[in-house]
């Protein structure tokens, strides 16, 4: 058999479709993906639930952060969910112009919420607070890192998806890891509304 | 939903949709720091504020990430985390309750034998 035919006959065989999300593999994968993650913030929160139900001087939180500036954090990465779900709408319209408009502003919207975060921090280990000095600061900056860590990675993973969208990557009929990214991007902003409330507002 | 089977009809209503949560979500944000100034006690607000979050947390789930449209089994992946974690918060209380007990009643016992 020749190398020409092997190839013509490969091409012709369909992969087996995802039973769950017959359009792509990547998308169950990301799911499974999400929920082990979930499961490590949901740990942390539960860990920082059982320090703090367990100490009764524990220091209420207004007190020492600050609610405008994280509501605003909150607001701003809802905007960057609903740019991102608008990016995903363009790619799925053909309309490329749309999807890197969107886009860039999703990754926008998670830079300034970092910069945001940046600057809390900041004005905080200045105020004295940190990792070291208690548990409210260390579950405080456990929680929050994490979590800006996952901001950090959204933020490059849609900066590649950008790239290879204005390389002409991406079709309305193969728009699956734009949407795979969009679900990341969801779960970064579904975890800081349960952080926001937990850690900031109870 | 795949962009293959979305007309451009499903599609706008999709778009209207997602303002839709958008404004949603910024009224239960608006709600959730409203609560806090509330003359309540501090299990009620944290009541609410839970099931403020957690609707918000549905939302997003729900529209956002699409799961509105995907079968239900990806719906049961997505909830059992939050199943699980529940289940470990339960299970974590006794104990908590436990400690606050000790703390309090040593806290107790000091201030009679010091005469405070």
């Amino acid at each position: 058999m020749s190398t020409a035919v092997a190839t013509t006959e490969h091409r012709l065989v369909e992969p087996a479709e995802s039973p769950l999300t017959p359009e792509s593999w990547g998308k169950l994968g990301m799911w499974t993906f999400l929920a082990a993650d979930a499961m490590t913030f949901g740990a942390l929160l539960a860990g920082y639930g059982a320090l703090r139900y367990g100490d009764p001087s524990w220091p209420r939180p207004s007190t020492i952060l600050g609610i405008p500036l994280t509501a605003l954090m909150t607001f701003l990465l809802i905007c960057s969910s609903v740019t991102m779900v608008e990016g995903l709408a363009g790619i799925r319209q053909g309309n490329a112009a749309k999807f890197r408009t969107f886009i860039g502003l999703t990754i926008l919207g998670g830079v300034l919420f970092l910069s945001l975060q940046a600057y809390e921090w900041t004005h905080l280990i200045e105020h004295g607070q940190s990792i070291r000095r208690n548990n409210f600061g260390a579950t405080f900056f456990i929680l929050t890192g994490f979590h800006g860590m996952h901001v950090f990675s959204g933020v490059v993973y849609l900066t590649i998806i950008l790239l290879l969208g204005i390389a002409g990557r991406f079709t309305a009929e193969r728009s699956s890891p734009v949407e795979i990214a969009g679900l990341y991007w969801h779960f970064v902003d579904l975890i800081w509304i349960l952080v926001f409330t937990f850690v900031y507002l109870i | 939903m795949t962009a293959s089977t979305v007309t451009p009809a499903q599609m706008a209503h999709e778009e209207r949709r997602y303002i839709q949560v958008f404004v949603w979500l910024a009224v239960l944000t608006a709600l959730e720091i409203g609560c806090t100034f509330l003359p309540l006690s501090h299990f009620v607000v944290g009541v609410a504020l839970v099931l403020l979050a957690s609707s918000k947390a549905a939302l997003v789930a729900l529209y956002y990430m699409h799961l509105v449209h995907e079968k239900p089994q990806l719906t049961y992946i997505a909830l059992t985390p939050a199943i699980l974690c529940v289940f470990l918060v339960l299970m974590l209380l006794p104990d908590l309750g436990a400690i606050t007990r000790l703390i309090t009643t040593a806290i107790e016992h000091t201030a009679e034998a010091t005469g405070h």
